[in-house]
């Protein structure tokens, strides 16, 4: 009876955390699948429609918007970052004596809440009262930064606070990296003549394939949950200059109480990360049991 | 002829190296100079702002906006500040890491040192469950809420927090445990210790690193959190994060914006404080929540 139960208890032990995750998650999920070809506008209604949401979806010009602003932010975000993140890392590497306070400084935004990158980014590039003022106050009268009213401009302020917040995250990643390459490759390249840009293009930046694929697979990942920030920077304005799939979902749902055409938007992010995080699980994971 | 060119060597060397720190400069500038801007504007009176350079140190220092901010500033309908919504942030907070830290615990010691068929399965599914877009769990979750009689209250935002953050306080147990040796559990079950004492007297001992990780990452997950907060909270449980954006974008009245720079630093500290006393286990929970399945 005491084998019995000692037996038991670690699956006991489990099982709430299991069937918690079951339910929230993919109970979750599958019932979101299912809203999503029902008539549901305000509330919840089971009149089946088939996979009309989806036609409507696409139809409109307010998700494609949505999603060629998450193309273009995507795109940029992931490119900037990678990039600044890599320069910062190499830098960083090389012996700087004052690593251990540069250091914290290019990552301290990541403890930010996006609300307050959002609120203190919305400011600054204000024309009204942020940049733009304080460059005509300097005394350069023309200048003109106004991206944030701008619908052609807008949605790359939200880049560049986005970049501001996670690239030092990406340094850290590379940096990382850096420190586990052999000294001994590195040694041997100088010895045969190698200068420094050329062992970095030809030896250490293709070992650092893996922190690329990771940094990839984090940095879509949030582009496409991307919400917090655009709501505390641009409310997703000027006009829909700066709506993403994740604020496109929660106002089609919530706001303009048409819930079949929200579930159905919120299918399609799940897709799209779905897409680029099983291959990445899968492919961690297996790796784990080869070594 | 050697000697010019190993001279020019160490000149060029050291014109890099110049290079080298400005460009470090220019990078600590631009991830400094938002805080800065806040901090600094935070501390001025609302005319000089309006007129004046964002960049400029205040000409009349004022902690004025922080005491509006914190207590007295129109947040919705009532002028109450910040303090209420900071409470709200923290009895939500603290229940809900101590709950995913511990349930994350337990799974990663069962899930390492009494494995069972399908653990892996088991496993994949809550790593998995990390990254969904939560905009997926949004509608069902709000019927959910209402059904548990939950809906609007910090509880339920507990539950939500709590679920949404075993996926990761289990991958971070997880990979910490798979290193602890299985020897020392095998030998301590022949001696007869049963599945909750092996845990408490040899694996949580030395599980104190972990435990910082995960309870930072956390932390500054659920106090940073918007969109849960936004969807399901109500006037008494309403979190900071919603609150501070409330403060923000409010359309009415005077854009207070030294008001809004000082609410924005009060919403931050928390998370801030944390990174400035452990940052070395805040780097590590952000490595080990990316980069290791």
């Amino acid at each position: 009876m005491k084998e019995r139960l000692q037996e038991l208890t670690p699956k006991l032990v489990l099982s709430p955390s299991f069937f918690l995750i079951l339910f929230f998650v993919y109970g979750f999920i599958v019932y979101t699948g299912y809203l999503s070809m029902t008539d549901s506008k305000m509330l919840p209604s089971y009149g089946w429609v088939g996979l009309d949401n989806y036609e409507r979806l696409w139809k409109l010009p307010h998700w494609k918007r949505s999603l060629n602003n998450l193309a273009v932010f995507g795109i940029l975000y992931i490119v900037v970052c990678t990039v600044l993140g890599l320069l910062a890392a190499i830098l960083l590497d090389q012996k700087i004596r004052a690593e251990g306070l540069l250091r914290p400084i290019y990552l301290y935004p990541m403890a930010l809440s996006f609300i307050v990158t959002g609120t203190a980014w919305k400011w600054f590039l204000d024309p009204g009262i942020g940049l733009e003022n304080t460059i005509h106050q300097w005394g350069w009268e023309t200048f003109s930064f106004d991206w944030i009213k701008n619908r052609n401009y807008a949605i790359y302020t939200v880049v560049i606070a986005a970049v501001w917040q996670s690239s030092g995250f990406v340094m850290a990643m590379f940096l990382a990296g850096l420190r586990g390459v052999d000294n001994e490759i590195i040694k041997a390249a100088q010895i045969d003549g190698a200068s420094t840009v050329r062992i970095y293009r030809r030896i250490i930046i293709p070992l650092m394939r893996p922190v690329f694929l990771s940094a990839f697979v984090v940095l879509a990942h949030l582009a496409i949950k991307a919400y917090d920030l655009v709501i505390a920077l641009t409310g997703g304005g000027p006009g829909q200059a700066t709506e993403l799939p994740a604020t496109f979902m929660y106002s089609y749902t919530f706001t303009r109480n048409l819930m079949g055409i929200g579930a159905s938007s919120a299918i399609i992010m799940l897709i799209m990360i779905f897409s680029i995080i099983i291959p990445y699980l899968y492919s961690e994971l297996r790796g784990g049991k080869t070594q | 002829m050697s000697q010019p060119s190993a001279d020019v060597a160490v000149q060029t060397n050291r014109l890099v190296r110049i290079a080298i720190y400005t460009a470090l400069i220019v990078l600590a500038v631009y991830y400094l100079l938002p805080f800065y801007v806040m901090v600094v504007n935070s501390l001025k009176p609302l005319d000089e702002i309006r007129e004046g350079d964002m960049l400029a140190l205040p000409r009349q220092w004022t902690i004025a906006p922080w005491l509006s901010a914190w207590s007295t500033a129109q947040i919705g309908v009532e002028p109450t500040g910040l303090r209420p919504y900071f409470m709200n942030s923290i009895f939500m907070v603290v229940p809900a890491v101590a709950l995913s830290t511990i349930l994350g615990a337990l799974n990663g010691y069962v899930l390492t040192k009494w494995r069972f068929p399908g653990h892996n399965l088991v496993f994949g599914m809550m790593l998995l469950a990390c990254f969904i877009p939560f905009q997926i769990v949004l509608i069902p979750m709000a019927r959910v809420l209402g059904i548990l009689g939950l809906a609007g209250t910090t509880w339920g935002l507990v539950l939500v927090h709590t679920v949404y953050g075993l996926g990761f306080t289990t991958l971070f147990f997880r990979n910490y445990y798979e290193a602890f040796p299985t020897e020392l559990v095998r030998a301590a079950q022949i001696d007869g210790a049963s599945f909750f004492q092996i845990f408490r007297r040899i694996l949580l001992p030395s599980s104190g690193p972990i435990i910082v990780v995960t309870v930072i990452w956390q932390f500054t997950n659920v106090w940073n959190d918007f969109l849960f907060g936004a969807s399901f909270a109500d006037v008494d449980s309403v979190p900071m994060t919603v609150a501070l954006n409330n403060l923000v974008s409010s359309s009415t009245g005077v854009k207070e914006y030294n008001v809004h720079f000082a609410g924005a630093i009060l919403a931050a500290l928390p998370t801030l404080i944390v990174y400035v006393v452990s940052g070395r286990y805040f780097v590590r929970g952000l490595m080990a929540g990316a980069v290791k399945g």
